[in-house]
């Protein structure tokens, strides 16, 4: 039922919001006098970034839960895995305005009376270097882990638990401080990216883009995959296994791809992050977190992408008022939320709106209804 | 392939195979051959192993001990699902199973004979042969009406032919077809039996059914299982007259 | 001072009673004037003087010689400079006479207390322990003669032979048979048999502190002894070593069950039904909060109750969270059923609320739950020391399982649930209400979630993310036990336990537990059901 095309007229319009915010909300907080009624507080821009990195980490989710039917709890752990690639590379550059001022050693570790750096911190220091570890940290472990798990052709809930287990085992590691990733405090008090110091205006204002710009192109990436004969083998498998088998499908590759792409998108996710909010910790692999995105990904619209990004943007702006407002309610707010999407909302806000006026404005011909996503339905019992 | 693969022009040879879960023989030393372009009818009670030799065939279990050999050189107990697929074995299941969220059209396209890796069908374009072969199959099982409509809004009989017309589009030689005939009308009983007689002149059809009429009107070669092994094989009348078959099967 | 054993009265006995009377009074009567000269000594106010005087006293057996030791340790004993008569100053302030006993009125000012060195301290510990050995309190006599064990002091050796003979406690004469050991075993002086007698006794008693012991053979022995020592260290490290794995067992065991409770209610919910229910945990902490409660009204109401406040506790929580259960199946569940993965989220939502509700009722810090009586302190099995709760939370855990299997198996309520289970609208069309067995079912794995929560109790901090430390390990442990099979969820929990404890000493908890987890991962990839999983055509994914 999805459109063959990759832009189709929701994903058009979403694009054009994003770019937009991409140019306008730097050059608001930049260029107008904070007094303006159109002026983006400083405060406000790496929080709205911060928004755009969880959109596109539901993106990564809808992908492979959406299209393929692989429910992952454990998709904060690529997401983190990014995070701390890129948090690694800040550290490097922070080079001697540590509080030890050591020349080669991050502070926790010298901290920590280590001698030398370990060999996994080499080449961090170019950025580069870190970029591709961005994508091949999350990517590799996404690759080994899905090799497994598929090959065995472990599903549904099963694989939901083992994707909780691995992101809760990278939970318990990173709070170790032998494994030099800063334990418990995590990589923190970064200075510099690419020679601009991260807390200033301007480089918060590219931030905000590149995170724009990742969300956009990670979206028409997306788009691209499931408009493609493969998205219809994913849909084939995420509907009917066997007979995908069947007709000769290796199904484990299929999964083995649409899986290591999204953790990637996630890594992406997380790395553009990590410098908007000033900090990476052990907290990022907590099982709830993971647990969090699909929800979003639930309220937007499962199987339409830019539902997902949407319910992203949505719930956060949401969690967002209600800390500040009435934190003891924000848990049952997100609770409520869990329940009432997966009984009331089954195919999400976008869904339900696209499908209500998909019907309105086509009902002479229900059986055309292929313009986007009336959103899947959810895979059925197994 | 592999060193010691008995001899056999037979397309599909099944030579002693035994399937065992927990101690219950679903499969006790089954032998049976299939021509090229043989129509094979298998009949029998609940239980006799029906489905479980389509399983070992294409390779969903793996047998206990015995060999399944595919066109005198494949060995399908050590292949996959998948590669036994692009090999030539199509199959249909008991249940419809088609891609309900799809288009008829889509179903198809997704079950033509293609490179099946997954990059190729990534990068994966739509083609005027494509189209044409698509037509054709179409055509054949009467679907070409329903073309955009999605799998989930055909009825039952619809299904059970969507699901053959995917089944030809592979080009396979050989096809396993799991009760064809289940929950259709007379007539679309009657039709499904001309259009597999029909394919069977150029490829091979394992067709189980529990309609004796069907199977009559099938008119082949009919094999009766019993608890995992081959209890009578011939023409019908010959093996219905079969005292054991009567007394497990048919009845008096 | 001397035990005096009691004879059953009859003529032969009395007889013995009189002839050990003359045996023991002799002794009695030499025994005053040594105490009475050794107590001289304390005067010349000279630390190896005092040694001798602390050692004489400690010899003599006179009744005040405990009092005279004692008050020396603790700087109350005193001398009188003019005529060199010893006072013990009470701790009350109040004199007495160190020969007699009797009070004595006398100038703090005109007394100096003997003085104190390291050596001295020494003498004043051995001796303390050559008395007590022979006070009529059994424990005192126990400590007396570890403690003389533990110092290996020479100069005990009389008083401890004195003592062994009169001894007929056969556990304290083991003990003082060790500390005999040790002395005779360090001690340049002894012969070689009395060694080896040493060293087979030592060997005997085979903890860390005979080996320490034992390591401490002069260089000098024979070539026979040290390989004798040899031995005897060898064989009781083989035997510690084989102590500890038994003990890690053990507490993998302790472990094991923890985790069966925590995981027993899920193995209904998700093995018989197939539910996941993510606010599990959260049931568990139901039943937790539930006990804090109760212990609440039993403490502000009817103290003397608390000793059963985990009786009343287990019923209720039962309760509870069984209608937590059979709630959130009625409202929520119900709708999903089919959908596990939706089933999932909602009910991680549930658990959001709940734990937020409880957090608003009780606060989000931890609340104190106390042990019964009958719960605390800690028993000695074969060397390993054991806490009294861990040891009920084993039982109690291979008790709810039982039950429940016992239930499952037998019972109306089992049989439906079985019925419905394996075969939903053949058991409808059977006349049973499907929809109540999925309820009561889902109630019934709630209620052993709150059950396993008073347990839990016990032994973890009671806070509102209780739940949440306990649900990825249950899912696991039903998971690798093999989904539908409660036996399997017994095995499961108790490999994970036990496997997890053994990997604690080489890897430390925190990478134990990593291990663990990527081991059951890659577990599950191999046996993608689990230990013991159902096989056939019929188990369809």
């Amino acid at each position: 039922m999805t459109s063959d095309r990759v832009f189709n007229r929701t994903t058009i319009v979403f694009l054009a919001i994003v770019l937009a915010a991409a140019l306008l909300v730097p050059a608001s907080n930049l260029l107008l006098p904070p007094g303006s009624p159109l002026h983006v507080p400083d405060y406000m821009m790496p929080l709205l970034g911060k928004y755009l990195c969880y959109a596109l980490l539901a993106v990564s989710v809808d992908l492979i839960w959406g299209y393929a039917g692989i429910l992952s709890l454990g998709h904060g752990a690529f997401f983190a895995l990014g995070g701390y690639a890129m948090g690694m590379y800040l550290m490097r550059q922070i080079g001697t305005r540590g509080v030890y001022a050591n020349p080669v050693l991050p502070d926790f570790m010298v901290f920590l009376n280590w001698k030398e750096l370990p060999w996994y911190w080499w080449g961090f220091d170019h950025f580069p270097f870190a970029a591709l570890m961005v994508v091949l940290a999350p990517g590799l472990l996404a690759f080994v882990f899905g090799w497994l798990a598929f090959r065995s052709r472990v599903t549904g809930v099963y694989l939901s638990i083992i994707t909780q287990a691995m992101t809760y085992a990278l939970l318990l590691a990173f709070f170790r401080n032998d494994m030099g990733f800063g334990g418990n405090n995590g990589l923190t008090d970064f200075k510099d990216i690419l020679g601009f110091p991260v807390q200033a205006p301007g480089t918060r204002a590219a931030l905000f883009a590149a995170s724009a710009l990742a969300l956009a192109l990670g979206l028409l990436a997306c788009r691209a995959i499931v408009t493609s004969k493969l998205g219809k083998v994913l849909v084939a498998i995420r509907d009917a296994e066997s007979r995908t088998r069947f007709i000769g499908y290796r199904v484990e590759h299929y999964k083995l791809f649409v899986w290591v792409v999204s953790a990637v998108l996630a890594g992406i996710a997380g790395a553009l992050y990590v410098p908007q909010v000033g900090i990476i910790n052990p907290s990022e692999f907590a099982p709830a977190n993971s647990i969090e995105t699909v929800i979003w990904v639930a309220v937007g619209g499962r199987g339409t992408l830019v539902g997902a990004a949407l319910g992203a943007l949505t719930v956060n702006a949401g969690k967002t008022w209600f800390t500040g407002v009435l934190p003891e309610l924000w848990l049952f707010a997100l609770g409520a939320l869990f329940v009432v999407v997966t009984l009331f909302l089954p195919k999400g806000i976008l869904g339900t709106f696209l499908e209500a006026w998909g019907f309105r404005r086509k009902r002479p011909a229900p059986e055309i209804i292929d313009e986007d996503g009336v959103a899947s339905k959810p895979a059925a019992a197994e | 392939m592999t060193t010691s693969l008995p001899v056999t022009t037979a397309l599909l040879y099944l030579n002693g195979v035994s399937v065992v879960f927990d101690g219950f023989r679903a499969l006790n030393n089954l032998s049976l051959a299939i021509g090229r372009a043989e129509m094979r009818a298998i009949i029998g009670p609940n239980g006799a192993g029906k489905t479980t030799m389509m399983d070992v065939i294409t390779g969903k279990t793996r047998p206990s001990e015995g060999d399944a050999i595919f066109a005198g050189r494949h060995d399908l107990t050590r292949l996959d699902e998948a590669s036994i697929a692009q090999l030539g074995i199509g199959r249909k299941f008991q249940t419809p199973t088609v891609f309900e969220m799809h288009t008829v059209e889509d179903n198809i396209r997704l079950s033509l004979k293609a490179d099946r890796r997954t990059l190729p069908t990534l990068f994966a374009r739509k083609t005027a042969a494509e189209r044409e072969r698509i037509d054709a199959l179409l055509e054949r099982v009467r679907l070409k009406d329903q073309r955009r409509r999605p799998a989930s809004e055909l009825s039952h009989g619809q299904k059970q032919w969507l699901e053959i017309g995917m089944l030809l589009a592979q080009e396979p030689q050989l096809l396993l077809v799991d009760e064809p005939a289940a929950g259709m009308t007379d007539q679309e009983t009657a039709d499904t039996a001309d259009l597999l007689r029909e394919i069977a002149e150029t490829r091979a059809v394992v067709v189980v059914e529990h309609d004796m009429t069907f199977v009559r009107d099938l008119g082949v070669k009919v094999t009766c299982l019993h608890e995992g092994s081959v209890l009578a094989e011939g023409p019908l009348d010959q093996v219905s007259a079969d005292e054991r078959v009567v007394e497990v099967y048919l009845g008096r | 001072m001397v035990p005096r054993p009691e004879y059953p009265v009859r003529p032969v006995a009395l007889l013995i009673a009189f002839v050990l009377g003359v045996l023991l009074l002799a002794p009695a009567v030499a025994r005053a004037d040594a105490y009475t000269d050794a107590l001289a000594r304390f005067a010349a106010d000279s630390f190896s003087e005092t040694e001798a005087a602390i050692d004489g006293v400690a010899a003599s057996g006179h009744p005040l010689a405990a009092d005279v030791v004692g008050a020396v340790r603790e700087g109350r004993l005193m001398v009188r400079a003019a005529d060199k008569a010893v006072f013990i100053r009470d701790p009350d302030g109040s004199f007495r006479d160190a020969g007699t006993g009797s009070p004595a009125a006398v100038q703090g000012a005109d007394l100096k207390p003997v003085r104190l060195n390291n050596r001295v301290r020494r003498a004043v510990e051995a001796a303390m322990g050559t008395l007590t050995l022979r006070s009529p309190d059994r424990a005192r006599r126990a400590a007396a003669a570890a403690a003389v064990f533990k110092s290996r002091d020479a100069s005990a050796l009389p008083a401890l032979e004195a003592a062994l003979a009169a001894e007929t406690d056969p556990a304290i004469r083991r003990q003082m048979q060790e500390a005999r050991a040790a002395i005779l075993l360090t001690r340049p002086e002894a012969t070689p048999d009395q060694r080896a007698e040493a060293i087979t006794v030592l060997r005997a008693r085979g903890d860390q502190e005979a080996v320490a012991v034992l390591r401490n053979l002069p260089a000098d022995a024979p070539p026979a002894i040290r390989a004798m020592a040899g031995d005897a260290i060898t064989a009781i490290e083989n035997r510690i070593a084989l102590l500890r794995n038994v003990q890690n067992v053990v507490y993998g065991i302790s472990l094991g069950s923890v985790l069966l409770l925590s995981a027993i209610g899920l193995a209904v919910t998700f093995g018989v039904m197939g539910v996941i229910n993510m606010a599990h945990g959260e049931m568990v902490m139901l039943g937790a909060y539930t006990t804090f409660v109760v212990q609440e009204v039993i403490r502000s109401h009817a103290p003397w109750l608390f000793d059963s406040s985990l009786f009343i506790a287990l019923p209720l929580a039962f309760l509870v969270a069984g209608a937590v259960g059979v709630l959130i199946e009625r409202s929520v569940i119900r709708f999903l059923y089919g959908r596990p993965l939706e089933t999932l989220l909602a009910t991680w939502g549930i658990s959001l609320i709940l734990q937020q509700a409880v957090r608003t009722v009780f606060g989000a810090n931890n609340r104190e739950v106390g042990n019964p009586g009958w719960m605390s302190g800690s028993f000695d099995l074969l060397g390993l020391t054991l806490t009294w709760n861990r040891l009920v939370i084993i039982v109690f855990a291979l008790v709810v399982f039982a039950a429940l299997l016992v239930s499952l198996k037998r019972t109306a309520l089992g049989l439906q649930i079985r019925a419905v289970t394996q075969n939903r609208r053949m058991a409808g069309a059977m006349g049973i209400r499907t929809d109540w067995v999925d309820a009561l079912t889902f109630g019934l794995g709630s209620g052993i979630a709150g059950i396993a929560g008073v347990a839990l109790s016990q032994i973890d901090n009671v806070s509102p993310n209780l739940g949440q430390g306990y649900i990825i390990d249950s899912f696991l442990v039903v998971v690798f036990g093999g989904v539908g099979n409660l036996w399997g969820t017994l095995v499961g929990a108790m490999s994970i336990g036990i496997a997890n404890k053994l990997l604690e000493p080489f890897a430390g908890a925190v990478l134990g537990k990593i291990i663990l987890l990527v081991a059951i991962i890659l577990f599950i990839q191999k046996r993608p059901r689990g230990l013991f999983a159902l096989k056939g055509r019929f188990v369809e994914g």
